[in-house]
């Protein structure tokens, strides 16, 4: 590739021509129009909020300051807040991290052991039904989710379960038809061999699938750890709907009642980046420490 | 065992009862039963369901009351619907096209130039991150009065832009605050397709004297039809139901300017407690997006014969 071949067909040196140049140049273009945001937004978190309606163009922050975190963890009192530009609602971006942690953290968990367990029946056990309940699940994989939006809210708070955890749970919890259909593939590719042994030796179904087929699946295990916190992580609307108490109120709910919460007209940026930046403190750690495996689930993913 | 069994067995036992009795259907049914009932609670019944309730009044707090086809006549003559439909329809295509064009001109820099994985990193890096949050991020930089976005038109002479604020602009506002967010993913998606074209094919053409422009028209767009086409319709399908951006910014307006589908349905039910008639509107929806998914179906099978 890296070889062109001249006219007479000899391979000569490749030196950058004009077209390679312009591309480099596009491409660096669209990864600072990617990456400046970012940096807006740790610049304004730091920033002294009065500050920012006089300096609305310096590259650092105007002004430095923490305070802006030391009000949305909930660091400050009322007081000391709305001195500091808050507008003196109680905003504890603590109490959303823990319940982001809650909600996302047993949703990854349920939905992939049940969807797991699930889908090795299909893969692997003969039983009645099996290919129909099968066709099912995949025939739900069509279905948008605004069809079910509103008869599960209807459903959730007829069980008494708006503002819990459960409620904002439950939908996914159990199964979603994705994990399901994914984690099937998976395992009618893995080789038969070992399991058919176990069998012989005795092993029960529910042994060989913990003892034999899961760790054999840590590669789609991650995957779908991966897509599955992104997902419910970045959750808006459904737990803006069954969930807006403070007691369980995530991340991204609270981002939005935050911004409604105006002090002086215009909303509290300063105070606003600084919840943005917390609750994107797990997505980065995560993404460090999955590196080049999270990119590739997330290729994945759209390719199914 | 077969002792047991034929001492007990006067008649033999009906063919279809047979698999039941197995051990391994027991286990299977276990093993998909909490699966099974995540299905049928929270998947299976809620579609049924929301059929059901299209056909009602029903406010939550008193019965449904049946209202037949009532809420689907109500629909076609609702001018605030065609509206929502219509800012929808202006929305995917201002998103999906542009974002596409970004997308593929990524995907094919980074295939030719770099395979960095730092760059496809970087890249992606919007699409990790929240709607909300990417929503509150482009609120503040696009501010009318403040955003950092009005400085840099100014820097190089061009007149200050409302943005959101203004009717004519908050709908393409929107659907470019979308393609920052989905360029790098979609470039993602169109680079695996890229990767999958043997090189050959490329260097016999570069023998033949096509340059890198006619290469792409010729070799690399056709042989990506079937990716693109796959990608584009999920695009599509994501893109009709655009909700969480413009609840974090503009709610619909200004002037009903950005009132989109989703919008619309989310005023009805959780605003207006209209639950009968928001189930229409979603209905309407679900239609539209069971064609496109239709549709894609054909379109990739019809694709795939081309690789």
């Amino acid at each position: 590739m890296s070889v062109q071949t001249g006219s007479m067909g000899r391979i000569r040196f490749r030196r950058p021509s004009a077209g390679r140049i312009v591309a480099w140049i596009v491409l660096g273009l669209l990864i600072i129009i990617t990456l400046f945001p970012f940096w807006w937004i740790v610049r304004t978190s730091l920033s002294n909020p009065r500050q920012l309606f006089v300096d609305t163009t310096s590259m650092l922050p105007a002004r430095f300051t923490l305070n802006n975190y030391a009000r949305v963890l909930g660091m400050m009192s009322t007081s000391e807040a709305v001195a500091a530009g808050g507008s003196g609602q109680t905003i504890n971006f603590l109490l959303y991290l823990r319940n982001s942690l809650i909600v996302t953290t047993s949703l990854v968990i349920g939905q992939i052991s049940f969807s797991a367990l699930a889908a090795y029946a299909f893969a692997r056990l003969n039983f009645p039904l099996r290919d129909k309940i099968f066709t099912l699940y995949i025939a739900a994989l069509m279905i948008p989710a605004v069809v079910m939006l509103i008869p599960n809210f209807v459903l959730i708070r007829t069980l008494g379960w708006l503002n819990t955890f459960q409620g904002i749970i439950a939908p996914a919890f159990l199964m979603t038809p994705f994990s399901v259909f994914f984690f099937r593939q998976f395992f009618l590719g893995i080789n038969r061999e070992i399991e058919e042994s176990a069998k012989l030796d005795g092993a029960s179904l529910f042994g060989i699938f913990i003892k034999i087929v899961v760790p054999m699946s840590v590669p789609p295990i991650t995957t779908l750890a991966i897509l599955a916190f992104l997902s419910h992580w970045n959750d808006y609307l459904w737990p803006l709907l069954i969930g807006k108490d403070e007691s369980v109120r995530v991340l991204t709910v609270a981002l939005g009642i935050f911004r409604t919460q105006t002090p002086q007209g215009a909303p509290d940026f300063a105070g606003l980046m600084a919840g943005a930046v917390v609750s994107m403190v797990p997505t980065l750690l995560l993404y460090f420490l999955a590196g080049r495996k999270a990119i590739d689930s997330i290729q994945f993913s759209g390719i199914k | 065992m077969a002792n047991a069994a034929s001492t007990l067995q006067t008649r033999p036992r009906p063919d279809w009862l047979k698999p039941w009795l197995r051990g391994e259907t027991w286990a299977a049914f276990l093993f998909i039963l909490p699966s099974l009932i995540g299905f049928t609670l929270f998947y299976a019944v809620p579609a049924v369901r929301g059929l059901l309730i299209s056909f009602t009044d029903w406010d939550l707090l008193t019965p449904a009351e049946p209202v037949g086809l009532g809420n689907y006549q109500r629909l076609i003559r609702d001018r605030d619907f065609w509206h929502a439909l219509w800012v929808t329809l202006v929305y995917v295509v201002i998103n999906v096209s542009t974002q596409t064009v970004f997308g593929l001109t990524i995907a094919v820099f980074m295939d030719r130039l770099t395979r960095s994985v730092l760059v496809r990193g970087i890249m992606i890096l919007p699409f990790l991150f929240s709607n909300v949050v990417v929503g509150l991020i482009w609120l503040w930089i696009l501010d009318p009065s403040l955003g950092i976005a009005n400085e840099l038109l100014k820097a190089v002479g061009l007149p200050r832009q409302p943005f959101l604020g203004s009717p004519d602009q908050a709908i393409a506002t929107i659907a470019g605050i979308n393609i920052w967010r989905h360029m790098g993913y979609m470039a993602l998606l169109f680079l695996a397709g890229l990767q999958s074209i043997p090189k050959d094919v490329y260097e016999a053409a570069a023998i033949d004297g096509a340059g890198e422009v006619r290469s792409f028209w010729h070799i690399t767009l056709p042989l990506l039809r079937p990716v693109l086409v796959f990608v584009l319709v999920t695009t599509i399908i994501g893109a009709f139901q655009i909700f969480d951006t413009i609840a974090i910014t503009t709610e619909g307006g200004p002037i009903d300017s950005t009132r989109v589908i989703m919008w619309h349905i989310y005023e009805y039910a959780f605003q207006r407690f209209n639950m009968g008639y928001a189930t229409t509107i979603s209905m309407a929806l679900f239609v539209l997006l069971i064609f496109l998914t239709l549709l894609q179906l054909r379109w990739f099978r019809a694709g795939e014969s081309d690789l």
